[in-house]
């Protein structure tokens, strides 16, 4: 037909030769880009060990984590000399429960906590934020309220007040943080959704006849979900570290629960003669929320390059 | 006009945005689109040109049914859109957009974007899509093996390619290219231009065209119509409107065309570098602020469009001048 016809068979077929010696399949460039992040890699790493831990406690534990023996309260961790009890590889508390297992059960609460939580506030705002920056103008004037309002409330005046009206329990807890921490969800939601919204892929769509929700969960949805990933790591380790400050006040996991929270309130007392009942739990609050938020970012990092 | 059934017309077509002009302050009108009819014949290319902000996009968005005309009807074939749902004109018109770096979704495959009209209006059996992708991408000139792959893999001129062939996938009969090549480099533009016109003898297309690059109008275009301000300023046979321009901006615009000779300098076309803010529109013609051939006339009164053959032009320099207070009144 036109020149441009004869040509263009020739252009491809080189592009076609060069592209296959330079282009590894999709899965040996994914390994490849996780393991040259390595904040990812160690995230990932601590992230799994927890979770091995958490998941298979019942094994690990030493012991029973509400087992008390009076008879060997405080117990000294291995690397002292005197007053060791080899039974109790890291010693034990002010009523002698074994601190070793106490650590491994705490590991469940905290991850419980983070999950549940991430999940209830990240429905809540996936869906204000995602609906107000599709929709804008009005719907957009009354979800800005909403999240106004939320912001205007303390969390730990709100979780205080439901624990004097509700009794403090887990569920409370859980409760009350998914039902507070969602507004970083929407405000990043709503602005992702925003930019994605005036792209020509969404007008593309409709004007194909695809439908609002068919647009919003299938076209704006995906493009939106690395963002969401990390938004939804942070709050995690945000969530775990909210539940450890309630329940250190005693407004959140009740005693004799473990929690690594409960744990540094009932360690305060003997903060000086038994430091590592306070940074025990400490360097397990400090880790888990490390690997998460190391695991969040690596996420990005290795998932958005391929969009780009 | 043209004996050629219109596949596509707008009666007096007006587009009114209410802009916000800040808390507590109202919200002023904005016509993007002021009283515009246009036929686009079946089987030609009508090329839509104007300055950034002169109404052309908002056009390409009323005729794809993506925004409803403040006044006015659009014509299918003959028929008035309130008898249409947006998948109906879905299956009549498509788009192919600017950029073709945010036409695509990232998240993916060519396979999947290029099936997804099929997908949407259920056409065939899903077993068959795959087929006809393969099919679609022989007919836009990309290699099968792209299927698979993702749009960020892919060039600009090629991506182009797969937005053409998602949007004549369902076989529409009208096909608006808005600014289809003006994000490419200019090696890819002739291809990409090449490809429409042969794509429009093979299917029988129609395509408007919007531009604001006068030479691929006149490479590609039977008619041609520029825009102003919300107005088509002049309409006339490509031939007739680019060896006899009529209406001041026209002339301007042609004027405009960069020459590859240095030695020429940057063109002088008397426009000034001051586009009015539609907004506030000039009283009288919306153009005589930066028109060359002013009038005193042109102050105070629209013109009223005169059609001389198939050469319709809205200008005071021609034919007479009689009222037409209707933009007047509008422009209060």
């Amino acid at each position: 037909m036109t020149s441009t016809d004869a040509a263009r068979p020739l252009v491809f077929r080189q592009r076609q030769t060069a592209e296959e010696i330079l282009e590894p399949s999709p899965w040996s460039k994914l390994r490849r880009r996780i393991l040259g992040n390595h904040s990812f890699l160690i995230g990932a790493i601590i992230l799994a060990a927890i979770f091995a831990v958490a998941i298979l406690a019942p094994l690990l534990a030493p012991h029973d984590p509400y087992d008390q023996d009076l008879a060997k309260r405080l117990t000294n961790p291995f690397w002292h000399e005197k007053k060791i009890d080899p039974e109790h590889i890291l010693g034990t508390d002010k009523v002698g429960r074994d601190y070793l297992a106490r650590l491994i059960y705490g590991s469940q609460i905290s991850l419980l906590i983070g999950f549940s939580t991430m999940l209830i506030s990240g429905v809540i705002g996936t869906v204000l934020g995602v609906t107000a920056g599709y929709f804008g103008g009005r719907v957009d004037m009354v979800v800005n309220f909403i999240i106004n309002t939320r912001l205007a409330m303390p969390v730990f005046l709100v979780a205080m007040a439901a624990v004097v009206a509700f009794g403090a329990s887990l569920t409370v807890v859980i409760l009350v943080l998914g039902l507070f921490l969602w507004d970083r969800f929407a405000v990043v939601m709503r602005s992702i959704t925003m930019q994605a919204r005036d792209l020509d892929y969404v007008k593309a769509a409709r004007a194909m006849g695809c439908s609002t929700p068919y647009i919003i969960v299938r076209e704006i949805f995906p493009n939106v979900l690395s963002s969401l990933t990390v938004v939804a790591t942070v709050e995690m380790a945000n969530a775990i570290l909210l539940e450890a400050a309630l329940s250190f006040l005693g407004f959140g996991v009740q005693a004799p629960t473990p929690s690594w929270g409960l744990m540094l309130n009932e360690g305060r007392e003997y903060m000086f003669f038994s430091p590592w009942l306070l940074a025990l739990p400490g360097v397990c609050l400090f880790m888990l929320v490390l690997a998460i938020n190391l695991f969040g970012d690596g996420l990005r990092d290795v998932t958005r390059e391929r969009d780009r | 006009m043209t004996e050629a059934a219109a596949a596509l017309e707008t009666v007096d077509v007006t587009c009114v945005f209410h802009v916000g002009q800040g808390f507590l302050r109202g919200a002023k009108p904005l016509r993007a689109v002021n009283g515009v009819s246009l036929k686009i014949p079946q089987g030609q290319v009508v090329g839509l040109v104007g300055e950034s902000g002169c109404g052309k996009s908002t056009m390409a968005n009323i005729l794809l049914g993506l925004q409803k005309p403040s006044s006015g009807d659009v014509l299918y074939s003959g028929n008035s859109a309130a008898g249409f749902s947006r998948r109906q004109i879905a299956r009549r018109i498509q788009p192919i957009f600017q950029d073709p770096y945010s036409s695509l979704n990232p998240t993916k495959t060519i396979e999947s974007i290029v099936s997804q009209p099929l997908k949407i209006h259920n056409v065939g059996e899903p077993s068959e899509w795959s087929a006809k992708v393969a099919e679609m991408l022989d007919v836009v000139g990309l290699p099968r093996r792209v299927a698979s792959s993702y749009p960020s893999q892919l060039s600009g001129g090629q991506r182009q390619r797969v937005a053409i062939a998602r949007a004549l996938v369902m076989r529409p009969e009208v096909v608006i290219c808005d600014e289809p090549t003006s994000a490419l480099d200019v090696s890819v533009q002739s291809q990409i231009l090449n490809l429409l016109q042969d794509l429009k003898e093979e299917l029988g297309l129609t395509y408007l065209l919007i531009s604001h690059n006068l030479a691929v109008v006149q490479h590609m275009a039977d008619r041609v119509a520029v825009m102003y301000l919300g107005r088509i300023v002049e309409e006339a046979d490509a031939q007739t409107l680019f060896n006899d321009p009529r209406h001041p901006y026209t002339r301007a615009l042609l004027g405009s065309v960069l020459t590859p000779d240095p030695r020429l300098g940057v063109p002088d076309t008397h426009l000034g570098t001051v586009f009015p803010n539609p907004i506030d529109p000039p009283p009288g013609c919306s153009f005589h602020p930066r028109c060359s051939e002013c009038m005193e006339i042109c102050r105070s009164r629209a013109p009223r469009p005169v059609a001389d053959g198939g050469h319709e032009t809205e200008c005071h320099l021609y034919g007479n001048t009689g009222g037409q207070d209707r933009h007047v009144a509008h422009n209060d």
